[in-house]
């Protein structure tokens, strides 16, 4: 449950992100834009790789909550 | 299911909470963070923060894995062979990420992806031999024969890793760190900018690869004791 809803949380910080910036470029501001494409798009892979680091992270958070529930599972049927 | 009422409330503990703020800041610092501007090696010089990490990583596991199967001929304890086992999937598999990462840089910067600097073909071979403790476990039905042998082949292989790493590439010439005439990671030697990232790196790396390796261990528990009620 603890685990939906930090999801949820993220899945609303990433869209309302996302749409800010469409309306930054909706209004001609592209200051956002310009910044992923500045200093030979080096901000373009840093975002990749923070995206790949956070799905892993979840990932193995999760992995992590199961076993823990899993091994609380094993204690009581002893 | 309502078990889930009974279960006590989830928590990362702190250290975990730490290993994923040191890894977004290796990640982010890593790239954003200024470095030395040197010929052929360019950007490429930002993988020091990853490739190098991932062998500070193995030699913790198995470290941890010697010292586990140690601890087991002292006392036979099975828990210790789990540990030792289990220590050593997740170093092999943080050394084959070295050697692959390491793979690339060396095409980028040497101009293949394999030359033949002994500090490469050592770590080949040392992987190797430490392939060979998979091939050992699983050849052996009885635990306490798997426990005993495999302990001892798993403090051979150490023992035989350390001076094909450490030693033996330093006593010729090496392109890597610490052989000929090349500088090794020490205190001094390394730019102000790049030490901003490569504790957090160290550290980051080392407590990642713990905590997959826990929940290795942990799992392998889970499997004991269900094989045992069945």
């Amino acid at each position: 449950m603890h685990m939906m809803k930090s999801i949820k949380l993220l899945v609303l910080i990433i869209l309302t992100c996302t749409s800010a910036e469409v309306v930054a470029q909706a209004t001609e501001k592209v200051e956002m834009a310009d910044v992923l494409r500045q200093e030979g798009k080096i901000y373009t892979v840093v975002v990749g790789l923070v995206i790949i680091l956070t799905a892993l992270i979840i990932l193995l958070i999760r992995v992590d909550k199961r076993i823990s529930r899993l091994e609380s599972q094993e204690k009581m049927k002893l | 299911m309502s078990e889930k009422y009974i279960m006590r409330k989830y928590s990362l503990s702190w250290w975990k909470i730490l290993t994923v703020i040191l890894l977004y800041y290796t990640v982010i610092a890593g790239f954003l963070i200024p470095v030395p501007r040197l010929h052929i090696l360019n950007e490429s010089i930002r993988l020091n923060y990853f490739h190098v990490r991932m062998w500070f990583t193995m030699m913790l596991l198995f470290i941890n894995s010697a010292w586990s199967s140690i601890q087991y001929l002292r006392t036979q304890n099975i828990a210790f062979d789990d540990k030792a086992n289990e220590s050593v999937k997740v170093a092999f598999f943080f050394g084959a990420l070295g050697l692959i990462t390491g793979m690339f840089w060396a095409n980028a910067t040497w101009g293949a992806f394999w030359t033949s600097d002994p500090k490469l073909n050592n770590t080949a071979i040392g992987l190797l031999i430490y392939s060979a403790y998979f091939v050992l476990r699983s050849s052996l039905e009885d635990e306490t024969q798997r426990g005993r042998l495999s302990a001892v082949y798993n403090i051979v292989s150490f023992a035989v890793f350390i001076p094909l790493i450490f030693i033996l590439p330093r006593m010729t010439d090496s392109l890597h760190p610490g052989s000929g005439n090349n500088p090794t990671f020490r205190l001094f030697d390394t730019s102000h900018e790049m030490k901003l990232v490569i504790y957090a790196a160290i550290a980051g790396w080392m407590l990642l690869g713990w905590w997959i390796y826990t929940l290795f261990l942990r799992l392998r528990l889970l499997k004991n004791a269900h094989d045992e009620i069945n």
